[in-house]
């Protein structure tokens, strides 16, 4: 299955309740709106942005004498796209690189870290990776498994160990030997916790100071199923840290990962790549707009 | 963005001043700022639609309409009707009497915290006396069973793993082993799985099948948006579960989605689960979910927060501050008091006030200027005069301004516990007695009301 048609299938639920809106009828009225606003909102955009846009688009039907539906389609893909920041780079193509993993607890850190190592091996670059995770029982292990199975070393400490000295022989290590991506994973934390975050700031200090051959990328990876909590947590990581960007989790299920549109908005931080499946091959780039299409159904 | 309900209906209603009497446009206005509070808490639109109508319906009651203050009124109504629908208090685990083992099988989505949740019911379980036994059925995640036996051994619970591969065997298998063992409860952790995976779905079932579970839990994530709703009806319809347990609910997510989970399935929400210890799983109390969801605060967490930090010693603190006045020293000893707690703005995250309105900062300069205090001054800081201000400034490396600061604070509070001091020695004096309950009355029902009915908008 290709990438487009798992990002299809992930986002059906909301791409059906938008061609609804659009088929049914296919006249433009009051109901129309309120339908609209309710599927944005269905999707995990947020009352606000979800009534910013449709009002948006009221102005350009209006405008541009719009009266059928179906017309706005397009439209509206391009108006929830241009909410996208772009991506300047790519840190995981734009080599040599050291990529830091943050996030709150069960949003997919480690997995993805396992992803994009296998990938980066299967594609000949000499890959380390790092497990400052050293707070969850088993996340080295986790991380191992992980290793074994895309052949790329893991370099880490006993659980307990202090995260940020593991960062230092990470990047030691990787100097060493030459690696040109590093891939490391911290413990998930709520940003709600002060001290918790200030250990991670630390970490991420005291990285970027040390990797002085690399350049040094924070990425935030957030669950779609996340509602408008997602919002404040990349606020509260993004005040901390100073993220790069993001990494969305787990599209392939019904959730819709709307809350994305939101925090690439309003942080003006790019999506590096979105989670569709459950294979390496299924960490995919981020295109805005075919991102929007799919999810309003475009080419259907 | 993330206004209180009441703030959002005062504004509302404050441009309706004057006018006498609401109309039934006015009620809508206030229906739409109740809408957007409660999308914003990722609460279902469906559900809301519902819900807003309903609340609709009895706002439009006459003694809402004429009453003077229609905005508490109104978040009255949406608040005892949030209440109702999230359901009563039911944390009980519904376990078979003439069965041993016990089973209790946990599902969820992937990173919603089945293993975490696993192991401290666990570690609940084994606090009123019963033997239980974890088996750990996620044989896809790696090292999901090693993380469920290093939580079960900080937690001294065994934990059965088998041979790691399908996960009904070990299911049935540890149900063996805790006869063998003389366990009397198993704690099942499954796979996290998406409720569109047929596969494991399908798995699930089987494990159900296998073991017969007492109970199966839910484990739902606090932070879950709009999809809660397709996750929660699909579970249900196919595994069925009997209670939730939303998880991560230490953070500051409004956890709309344990109303989402109610209405579409009916099923309780069993536990909430707080943090990363073995011993944060809390009963669940609907009413303070309900003013959780409407960012009102949770003033009775916050009074049972500060119950557990406070030990003995405290007590007998505030009887000598009563008897002897408030020293520098227990001003230092309160802004320690409030950094166990989770620090002011967790505080402040409570109590519902906007976030950046407080400042942590603020604090550690306060410490600063008063440990460069002689012990002197501590105990009498009237005693400060100019010099010595100056030099407390040199030490602490804070402005005079800001050591003046610190002693006007002190200043405002040694008054106000004067004021106490005096209430109590003049006996219970009635008058005073119902000031201070109907203040509390209202602060049960909202901290942020006392700023509003001021008249001006203080949030501090």
């Amino acid at each position: 299955m290709g990438f487009m048609d798992s990002l299809k299938k992930g986002l059906s639920r909301s791409r059906e309740a938008i061609s609804e809106i659009f088929y049914m009828g296919g006249e433009v009225d009051e109901d129309f709106w309120e339908d609209l606003e309710d599927t944005l909102v269905m999707g995990d955009m947020g009352g606000e942005v979800a009534s910013r846009v449709t009002d948006d688009l009221r102005e350009q039907a209006a405008r541009e004498n719009i009266t059928r539906a179906p017309q706005l389609r397009e439209a509206l893909a391009k108006r929830l796209a241009a909410e996208f920041v772009p991506a300047k780079g790519d840190p995981f193509t734009d080599l040599p690189s050291c990529v830091l993993f943050v996030g709150i607890n069960g949003a997919g850190k480690t997995t993805t870290v396992g992803k994009l190592a296998g990938k980066a091996h299967g594609d000949g670059v000499p890959c380390l990776i790092g497990g400052a995770d050293t707070f969850r029982a088993a996340a080295i292990e986790q991380l191992q498994v992980w290793g074994k199975r895309a052949s790329v070393d893991v370099v880490t400490r006993e659980r307990g160990a202090d995260p940020a000295s593991v960062c230092y022989d990470v990047i030691d290590e990787a100097e060493r030997r030459g690696a040109r991506l590093v891939l490391i994973d911290t413990a998930g934390r709520l940003h709600t916790s002060a001290d918790l975050m200030r250990e991670l700031a630390k970490v991420v200090n005291v990285t970027r100071k040390r990797c002085a051959s690399m350049p040094v990328s924070v990425v935030l990876v957030i669950d779609a199923t996340t509602g408008q909590n997602g919002l404040n947590q990349a606020k509260e990581f993004n005040q901390a840290l100073d993220l790069d960007g993001l990494i969305v989790t787990k599209l392939d299920g019904t959730a819709k990962g709307g809350i994305a549109l939101a925090i690439s908005h309003q942080l003006g931080l790019p999506i590096f790549r979105i989670g569709v499946g459950e294979t390496i091959d299924d960490l995919q780039s981020f295109d805005a707009l075919e991102f929007c299409r799919a999810l309003v159904g475009e080419g259907m | 963005m993330f206004n209180s309900l009441t703030d959002r209906l005062q504004n509302t209603f404050a441009e309706l001043r004057g006018k006498g009497r609401l109309t039934e446009d006015d009620i809508n206005r206030a229906m739409r700022e109740i809408r957007m509070a409660l999308l914003e808490a990722d609460v279902n639109y469906r559900v809301v639609k519902e819900f807003v109508a309903r609340c609709k319906e009895k706002c439009l009651t006459s003694e809402v309409m004429d009453s003077l203050t229609p905005a508490q009124n109104v978040v009255k109504i949406v608040l005892d009707e949030l209440t109702d629908l999230l359901g009563s208090t039911d944390s009980k685990l519904v376990l078979a009497q003439n069965r041993t083992p016990n089973v209790i099988m946990l599902v969820g989505l992937q990173g919603s915290g089945k293993t975490t949740a696993a192991s401290k019911l666990a570690y609940l379980l084994k606090g009123q006396g019963r033997k239980p036994l974890l088996a750990a059925c996620d044989t896809h995640r790696p090292a999901a069973a090693d993380q469920l036996e290093a939580l079960g051994k900080e937690i001294g619970v065994p934990v059965y793993r088998g041979d790691g591969r399908d996960a009904v065997q070990v299911a049935t298998e540890s149900i063996r082993y805790a006869v063998d063992h003389l366990n009397d409860i198993v704690i099942v952790d499954t796979a996290g799985r998406l409720q569109i995976d047929e596969e494991m779905m399908e798995e699930a079932v089987a494990i159900k099948r296998a073991v017969k579970p007492d109970q199966i839990l839910m484990v739902v994530d606090a932070m879950t948006g709009q999809d809660i709703v397709n996750v929660v009806s699909e579970f249900a319809n196919r595994v069925d579960f009997d209670g939730v347990i939303m998880s991560k609910l230490d953070g500051d997510a409004r956890g709309g989605g344990a109303l989402s989970v109610r209405e579409v399935t009916g099923k309780p929400i069993k536990f909430a689960s707080m943090g990363e210890k073995p011993d944060s799983l809390e009963v669940f109390h609907p009413d303070r979910m309900a003013k959780r969801i409407l960012g009102m605060g949770d003033v009775v967490g916050i009074i049972e927060q500060a119950q557990k930090v406070a030990d003995e010693k405290s007590l007998e603190d505030a009887e000598r501050m009563l008897r002897a006045g408030f020293t520098m020293d227990d001003y230092l000893s309160q802004l320690q008091q409030i950094r166990k707690m989770g620090g002011i703005q967790k505080l402040a995250g409570m109590l519902g006030a906007r976030e950046e309105s407080v400042d942590e900062k603020q604090l550690v300069i306060i410490e600063a200027i008063i440990h460069s205090m002689s012990r002197e001054e501590r105990l009498k800081p009237k005693i400060i005069n100019g010099m010595r201000r100056r030099r407390i400034a040199a030490g602490s490396g804070h402005s005079i301004q800001e050591v003046n600061m610190v002693l006007q604070q002190w200043g405002q509070m040694n008054k106000m516990m004067g004021k106490v001091r005096q209430l109590q020695q003049s006996g219970s004096s009635k008058k005073a007695m119902r000031g201070m309950s109907g203040m509390m009355r209202n602060m049960g029902i909202d901290p942020s009301m006392l700023g509003g009915m001021g008249g001006g908008k203080k949030r501090r």
